[in-house]
């Protein structure tokens, strides 16, 4: 349901620093809006962002309210091995989406 | 009998209007004092990181000077460090002084980052001066902060 975009390098050095994007659709509804009607729109957001590559989270975020719809995140992490890096979402009710891309390092 | 009913029609004269408007037009321009960090960015800092120092410098933020649309502001922190296994970035945490809530993000790295740097978009109820505070690996605490006016806020409705 929810759309992922990810940008990372296909191949890369040993050792070498390289840039990962991550998006993800989503409203990140903050809770503070109010509606047509003038009724409160309930929150929901997601809350966590983690990265695994080679068996371990390179990178993790914690997003309050404050981060903006469809949220969007550059990261860095050192190139060690070929392998795959899953990028995972969780929203605040518990649900979860993810995506994968494979990296060659030579 | 003097004929009242008049009365109340000429203290709202065109007169009175139009400096009315003008001295409206004079508030809306007078610059915005600089906002003091205020309490709750104190109070989410103590429940992260208790009374530790935190000493300013190695925090680089960047925003833009102008924030056109508070809902979407493009936002990047950088910390420095060698990112190695004895000395990197254990985690980078944001506050905002004007928004609803005091906690913007909290990002954690490891010494596989490579680079304690990240970029995103986040909400501004208004124009302030984001902070950022790093914890390193050894415990010790950085900030940084930038500042930016932000032209249309996010969450004007409360």
């Amino acid at each position: 349901m929810a759309s992922i975009r990810l940008s990372v390098p296909k191949t890369a050095m040993k050792g070498e620093i390289i840039e990962l994007k991550a998006l993800i659709q989503h409203p990140m509804e903050s809770g503070y809006r109010r509606g047509s009607r003038g009724e409160q729109i309930p929150r929901n957001i997601i809350t966590r962002f983690e990265c695994v590559y080679d068996d371990e989270v390179v990178f993790s975020a914690d997003f309050h309210p404050a981060i903006a719809a469809d949220p969007f995140l550059t990261f860095y992490t050192r190139a060690v091995r070929s392998g795959t890096l899953a990028f995972r979402w969780t929203d605040q009710h518990g649900e979860m989406w993810s995506d994968t891309a494979s990296l060659t390092v030579t | 009998m003097p004929d009242h009913s008049a009365q109340p029609e000429k203290t709202f004269s065109r007169r009175a209007l139009i400096r009315l408007g003008a001295g409206s037009v004079l508030i809306a321009a007078t610059p915005l004092p600089a906002f003091a960090t205020p309490d709750d960015v104190k109070a989410a800092q103590q429940e992260l990181f208790g009374s530790r120092v935190i000493r300013e410098g190695r925090v680089t933020l960047k925003l833009p000077a102008i924030a056109e649309n508070g809902y979407s502001v493009p936002f990047s922190v950088d910390i420095d460090s060698p990112m190695t296994e004895e000395d990197h970035v254990r985690q980078i945490a944001i506050f905002s002084p004007r928004n609803p809530i005091a906690n913007v993000a909290r990002f954690q790295f490891g010494p596989r980052a490579g680079r304690a740097a990240v970029a995103t978009r986040i909400r501004l109820g208004g124009t302030q001066a984001v902070q950022a505070v790093a914890e390193m690996n050894d415990g010790s605490l950085w900030s940084g902060s930038a500042q930016t006016v932000v032209t249309l806020a996010a969450c004007v409705v409360l």
